[in-house]
């Protein structure tokens, strides 16, 4: 073959790294810079999608050994399936977001040099793509480097704002405390590979080739698994995402969300599956209860969001928890030898991987719409804005639904599979499970609905109703660059929706090479039309069909209610003989997700504090009324506050030995030197 | 010459090392220092010649040479000139007081015949009973930087340091290969002028060369 997939990726790659050194070159022609980098990267994701998609569907694996690196350690990377399958993930949404850029970074224009935004984009995207590729722990952990300070400085790229500055450093410590834990994970797996004796156990082929005992084994599990959660925002290390998220610019809010996240999800399941292969069940259970938590929590919090690109990155914990159940399900009925069942679970856990990346980089990308549109992030200033952006409305409530999980879009399909395996999953030898499997299921249910609450919330403060904010901007339309990539992201979501079954089909080669099961034959048994996951007797959706009901009663709705010209009216609002209504006085967010603040208090440090003004000095003559409501994360409080206090003590201890003075570091040397002379036997 | 003189000889000059070092500790004038110093450098040029004759080394004659040119003649001079051009010729303060400071120096002297204790025992070579005196004039240099609080006297006390390592080569294994030791020359000879430069600027700054002064530049809690 002359050529591989592999050289496709690899030249991919490339043109990243080629895109980001021109846009030094051109850093004074700014909007020719936008078109030519943001037209080229697109082309970039497109060649990786076509790698990925071709690997995946032929089901080949590439090897190549780059000649760079360190002496000795040369650089390997590897290209099978279930790689290919990530890099068809982050190239499908890079190349929507990168469409999205077109129009969306011209926002930039005039306020400041978009030359950086642009370099560490390039170095994003292409640190995420060769973290998916790399075959060796040292070309994994310097991609994960790359991909880690790209999105840095990418959340960075607003600097004179405080906040900015914060959720980066956050992010950053975040980020490296995982970014150690998962080189000493490696480090424990290459020591083990050669039993500790030279270097030559750093390849991910060493570490396939080994048997680990299993007291290391969970140790490099678990020390990788806290790592990649980190990275992942599994609760209680996920802080940083709803820092970090509102403040970079949308079209890199998409991006991390949506597939920078996943990443971690790619590391959890290649070590797992592919560099440790046996396991105990309890590693399953383990990574089983973090995405229930997460999922849980995770909407949770969302729903007590009012700023919108906050409530979404709320949502990006719930599913990456989501995605975790599928792994973990997956990983238990692989310890007891359940292929099927394994495979289904990651399926669905993959699957949901595809489609929250589809669905949330569609939704950041309809958030980044609304705040080029509005400068407004706080959903409780915004209102009816269905009227002025249409396009933008129809496509985020696209995302809405699909990220509800409700048919005929995607989220439902792999919330569905997911379900399916809870429900499908035989009695386990195992007591502790067999209780934990029915609550997780009841647990995703909750999750779902609470998730359709919280975007019934969004969409409806934010695009229904009537415009609640103080001062009235001049609101459009976002341009066709960012209507178009919201388009392709909409319609994707729509299609794997509608067409499972030939996604599935694709992509079972991954659960064929990782749990040694197809699912594809029970999964298509009645044809393309019909999902049967394990047997058409026990439970069967048909998207198409679906969908076409669904059409068919939206368009004889449509047809109900406008065939007829007095059908709709527009009037003045009813104010129950209340004269002085106005728009401040809609419906809102908070008011909205009152009722599960109330019965989910618990999960939340609220502050609620009501102050009156009155004539006359008595609450009977009432003037003005104060309603401050603060709430915050608990895990703030119980987790972060006391490691961040502790590190300080130390600190400030430790900062003791520093006098300033040369003598007293004279002094410590020279005790040093003695005491050592001393023990020297 | 016979090798039973040579180490006569060479033990004796030992003790002007050490006892030079020692001179250094107590001594409380500035030129008192540099020439004490430069003796110190001397008396280790004399005795790097002679081990260098009588073990047929003869690579160390170009050490030997090299010593007596930077350490006793270039390198006071150098600080003689500082010490005109800053006038800072006053007494030198010391932190502890100066029996105290002998009293520390007997001690280490004492450790480093204990430590060197084994290697003694194995060494065949001429120089193993000066190893003791090269380990001790290291330290007391270390303790000279310690105990002064002025920035040429802690120079001193590393160059002193440095003469310690020499002769510990020296003495140890006939000194080190060519290359090495014309490296530590060369990079003796450049701390020295990174010196000059940096004490005109902390004195520029701090209108002293007290180190001291210096503790000011510690970031505040």
């Amino acid at each position: 073959m002359i050529l591989s997939p592999i050289d496709i990726a690899l030249s991919s790659i490339l043109l990243l790294f080629l895109i980001a050194v021109l846009a030094f070159l051109f850093n004074r022609y700014q909007k020719f810079l936008i078109t030519i980098s943001f037209s080229m990267t697109t082309i970039a994701s497109l060649l990786m999608v076509a790698a990925g998609g071709w690997t995946v569907g032929k089901g080949i694996t590439n090897q190549i050994i780059l000649p760079i690196g360190l002496p000795d350690l040369l650089f390997h990377l590897r290209l099978d399936p279930l790689s290919g399958f990530f890099l068809t993930v982050i190239g499908l949404l890079a190349f929507f977001v990168s469409i999205y850029s077109l129009g969306y970074v011209k926002g930039f224009l005039g306020q400041r040099s978009v030359t950086s935004l642009i370099i560490f984009y390039c170095l994003f995207i292409a640190g995420m793509f060769m973290v998916v590729l790399a075959d060796d722990a040292l070309f994994f952990l310097i991609s994960w480097e790359v991909m880690a300070a790209a999105s840095y400085f990418l959340v960075m790229f607003e600097d004179e704002k405080i906040e900015n500055r914060r959720a980066a450093f956050l992010y950053m410590i975040v980020a490296h405390v995982g970014a150690i834990a998962i080189l000493l994970s490696f480090g424990v797996m290459a020591g083990l590979t050669t039993g500790f004796q030279g270097f030559s156990g750093y390849t991910f082929d060493a570490m396939r080739a080994t048997r680990f005992p299993l007291g290391w084994a969970t140790a490099a599990f678990l020390l990788s698994f806290f790592g990649f959660a980190a990275k992942a925002g599994v609760i209680p290390l996920h802080v940083w995402l709803p820092e970090a998220h509102p403040v970079a610019p949308s079209n890199v809010s998409a991006l991390m969300s949506g597939v920078m996240l996943k990443t971690a999800i790619y590391g959890i399941v290649r070590i797992t599956f592919d560099l440790i292969k046996v396991f105990p069940w309890w590693w399953g259970a383990i990574v089983l209860v973090f995405g229930l938590v997460s999922a849980v929590l995770g909407v949770l919090y969302a729903l007590m969001q009012h700023d919108l690109k906050r409530l979404l990155a709320y949502h990006s914990v719930e599913n990456i928890g989501i995605i975790l159940i599928g792994i973990g399900l997956a990983m238990i009925f692989t310890s007891f030898q359940m292929p099927l069942l394994a495979a289904l679970a990651l399926t669905a856990g993959l699957f949901h991987t595809m489609n929250h990346a589809m669905f949330k980089g569609l939704l950041f990308m309809g958030a980044g719409a609304v705040l080029h549109a509005t400068h407004e992030r706080n959903m409780e200033e915004m209102g009816g804005l269905i009227h002025k952006m249409p396009w933008t409305a129809a496509f985020f409530l696209v995302g809405c639904i699909s990220i509800s999980a409700l048919p005929p879009f995607n989220g439902f399909i792999s919330e569905w599979l997911t379900f399916q395996a809870f429900l499908l999953s035989p009695s386990l030898p195992n007591p502790l499970l067999n209780l934990l499997i029915p609550m997780g299921a009841a647990l995703l249910a909750l999750t779902g609905a609470l998730a359709a609450a919280c975007f019934v919330k969004a969409f409806g403060v934010t695009f229904l109703g009537h415009w609640r904010g103080h001062h009235n901007p001049n609101i459009h339309e976002a341009d066709w660059p960012m209507r178009t990539g919201m388009m392709f992201a909409a319609l994707t979501c729509l299609g794997l929706g509608v067409l499972p079954t030939l996604f599935i089909e694709w992509m079972d080669v991954i659960s064929e090479q990782l749990v040694g099961a197809k699912i594809a034959t029970s999964a298509t048994g009645l044809g393309w039309m019909w999902l049967t996951p394990i047997a058409h007797e026990r439970a069967s959706y048909s998207g198409p069909i679906v969908f076409l009901f669904i059409m068919a009663v939206v368009v004889l709705a449509y047809i109900f209610l406008h065939v007829r010209p007095a059908a709709i009216q527009r009037v003045p609002i009813w104010d129950c003989g209340f004269e002085k209504i106005n728009q401040r006085m809609q419906y809102n967010a908070t008011s909205f997700s009152m009722p599960i603040r109330r019965i989910f208090g618990f999960f939340f440090s609220i502050k609620e504090q009501v102050r009156m003004g009155s004539h006359y000095g008595h609450k009977a003559f009432p003037k003005k009324l104060h309603y401050h409501l603060r709430i915050r994360d608990l895990f703030w409080g119980w987790l972060y506050k006391p490691v961040i206090e502790v590190s300080f003590w130390v600190s400030r201890k430790v900062g003791k030995l520093q006098q300033g003075r040369i003598q007293v570091y004279l002094i410590y040397s020279f005790v040093t030197i003695i005491v050592l002379l001393v023990f020297q036997g | 010459m016979h090798t039973n003189l040579a180490a006569q000889i060479n033990s004796f000059l030992a003790a002007m090392v050490l006892l030079t070092a020692f001179g250094m500790l107590v001594q409380r004038r500035m030129y008192g220092l540099i020439h004490l110093f430069a003796w110190q450098g001397l008396f280790l040029s004399i005795s790097t010649a002679i081990v260098g004759f009588v073990a047929g080394a003869h690579h160390l004659y170009i050490s030997s040479i090299l010593t007596l040119s930077l350490k006793v003649i270039l390198l006071p001079y150098i600080l003689h000139v500082l010490i005109q051009r800053l006038k800072i010729h006053k007494e030198v303060e010391t932190i502890v007081n100066v029996p105290m400071t002998m009293l520390i120096g007997i001690a280490l002297v004492i450790f480093s015949y204990h430590l060197t204790a084994p290697v003694r025992e194995l060494s065949t070579l001429m120089t193993r009973s000066t190893l003791a005196v090269a380990l001790a004039t290291v330290m007391l240099g270390l303790l000279m930087m310690i105990t002064r609080k002025h920035a040429v006297t802690q120079i001193i006390g590393f160059l002193a340091m440095e003469n310690g390592l020499f002769f510990a080569a020296t003495s140890a294994t006939y000194g080190m290969p060519l290359v090495v030791e014309l490296g530590v020359a060369l990079d003796i000879l450049i701390a020295a002028f990174i010196f000059g430069i940096f004490f005109f600027h902390i004195h520029k700054t701090f209108d002293s060369l007290d180190v001291d002064q210096m503790a000011r530049l510690k970031e505040g809690d």
